[in-house]
């Protein structure tokens, strides 16, 4: 590889782990917090982008479709979590059959309301042009990927760190039935944990849209694959985790796609098992002995 | 008459199909200790969790100031004047002292808030800034009770909290009981620790295989060598 073309996928692999920190920061959470892996978060992803194409088709605006679809779909669990996850709090087979049952009826209404085939969302104006960097033109959409993640990160860690609901968070993540016992109503937080996790899962379906584009299919690749092995990579229900997760996921599958084309997900399946090896915690992840 | 502080009838609860609490009556007034022991396994902690809502008792009642609250979430027993210091104190390691403190805070004119349980264990305030993972058992455990204070309780729930401490500074959680007590908290507390049961308690239930097998003062219990030998000896 040349030099130039190295530092265009080091771009690439950085904006796509700009994506990826988007969308398994909502898993992360929603497993930190309420124990649950939601195996539908990545149809949410998917959903977020199809919203995203409506609201693009009916106002022109990417940016309200930056905020509808997060919120739509924040609706959708904070209503969700009470109906059926409530009732199965605990019981993980339980969840996680729940969550894919969840997960195929999303896909289907998708298929059924705006059919199956491959559509795209142009990026917005003033960010769909090209900018040339050392030796190459370079998306600016994809530059924008790439501040849009670092400035959400850092924003999470503010409120995460700074706020009273980042400090349920940190202390609900640890042990949410202490924090019920001293008066915080963990019914209402659960839910508004899982309306996140599933807002992340739209947001990030909104900023994916332009590069990877509205198809179906995409609930599972990128959106569950890649979330599962970046809270895997770096660590189960912590932001640290999954900032880490996705800043070595998104360039290692980024060159692994370049370099070994065929087998590229075998490189990702190695660095989760090397991982996995070598921190059963994952990377900054906090040990989770089963209560 | 007014109602107790905490008033437990005929409780029933299970883990699965196993029959762990066998019909538990307590009852305690506000400004009254009353200690519960036994071995090993005896139901102390499961009767602990059926009061705090973190089980869902099978049968019998749970009432704090009159209000039922039986099978109640733990926000609602709680909100209803509850407060836990739980078995192995469940301090929260990612946040700081203060954090821990302040997430629990229910503010009430002349109440306990963050100054005054730091006047009462002084060492809390010098370590404020620090992450509850980073304290010593003894310093969990005093965190742990301020926890439970600055909710302003009417009753108090402790877990054994002598779990793991010098005997000094049992001897201090003992004192900062009873001056608790004098000040109105009707208190359940649950000890492998007899000193600290019969310091602190001025009634003494004795438990085994999830039924009260005793109750009665200290005295009474010194008197009963019997009850000591065969619900009590390890
Ligand atoms: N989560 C659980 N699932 C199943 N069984 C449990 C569970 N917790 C406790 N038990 C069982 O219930 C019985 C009572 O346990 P409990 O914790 O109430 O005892 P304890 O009196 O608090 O004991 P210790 O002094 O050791 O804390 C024991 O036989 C214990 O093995
Ligand atoms: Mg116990």
């Amino acid at each position: 590889m040349s030099p130039e073309l190295v530092f265009q996928q080091a771009l690439n692999g950085l904006s796509f782990g700009a994506l990826l920190f988007i969308l398994a920061s909502g898993l992360s959470l929603v497993f930190g917090m309420m124990d649950v892996v939601n195996l539908a978060h990545g149809a949410f992803y998917m959903l977020g982008a199809y919203v995203a194409l409506s609201v693009v088709q009916a106002t022109g605006s990417f940016w309200l479709a930056l905020l509808v679809a997060p919120f739509a779909l924040g609706l959708l669990g904070f209503v969700l979590e009470p109906l059926l996850l409530r009732r199965l709090r605990g019981r993980h087979l339980d969840q996680v059959l729940l969550t894919i049952g969840v997960s195929l009826v999303i896909v289907d209404v998708i298929g059924q309301v705006w059919g199956r085939e491959v559509r795209s969302l142009s990026a917005p104006a003033g960010l769909d042009g090209s900018v040339t960097l050392i030796g190459g033109v370079y998306p600016v959409y994809r530059l924008f990927v790439m501040a849009f993640g670092v400035a959400l990160a850092a924003a999470m860690g503010i409120v995460y760190r700074r706020t009273r609901i980042g400090m349920l968070i940190r202390a609900g993540v640890q042990d949410a039935e202490m924090l019920g016992a001293l008066g915080v109503d963990t019914n209402r937080l659960f839910a508004s944990t899982f309306a996140a996790g599933a807002a992340l899962a739209g947001l990030a379906g909104v900023i994916a849209a332009p590069v990877f584009g509205v198809q179906p299919g995409m609930d599972t690749d990128p959106g569950l694959l890649y979330s599962l092995v970046v809270v895997v990579v770096g660590g189960l229900g912590t932001l640290s985790g999954a900032v880490a997760g996705s800043v070595l996921v998104g360039p290692a599958d980024t060159f692994g796609k370049v370099l070994f084309q065929d087998v590229a997900l075998a490189v990702i399946f190695a660095i989760v098992a090397l991982v996995l090896l070598l921190r059963p915690t994952g990377l900054l992840g906090r040990i989770r002995i089963a209560r | 008459m007014s109602s107790p502080a905490l008033a437990v009838h005929a409780l029933h609860a299970y883990y699965g199909e196993s029959h762990v609490l066998q019909g538990i009556d307590l009852e305690i007034a506000a400004g009254e200790a009353v200690s519960l022991i036994g071995r090993n396994g005896a139901g102390k902690t499961t009767t602990i969790a059926a009061i705090a809502g973190f089980i869902r008792p099978r049968g019998g009642s749970v009432a704090v100031s009159g209000t039922d609250l039986t099978g109640a979430p733990p926000h609602r027993v709680a909100r209803a004047g509850v407060a836990l210091v739980p078995q192995g104190r469940r301090i929260f390691g990612d946040l700081s002292v203060g954090e821990n403190i302040a997430v629990a805070a229910r503010p009430i004119p002349n109440g306990w808030d963050e100054a005054k349980v730091m006047e009462l264990f002084p060492i809390l305030a010098r370590r404020r800034a620090v992450r509850g993972d980073q304290l010593s058992g003894g310093e969990q455990q005093m965190l742990a009770i301020a926890r439970a204070l600055v909710r302003n309780p009417t009753v108090l729930l402790l877990d054994e909290p002598s779990e793991g401490l010098a005997p000094k500074l049992v001897e201090q959680v003992g004192d900062v009981l009873q001056r608790l007590r004098a000040t109105g908290l009707a208190i359940l507390l649950v000890e492998q620790n007899l000193g600290l049961a019969t310091q602190v308690g001025r009634r003494v239930l004795v438990m085994n295989k999830g039924t009260i097998v005793f109750t009665g003062t200290p005295a009474e219990l010194a008197a009963h060598r019997d009850v000591e030998a065969r619900y009590l000896g390890v």
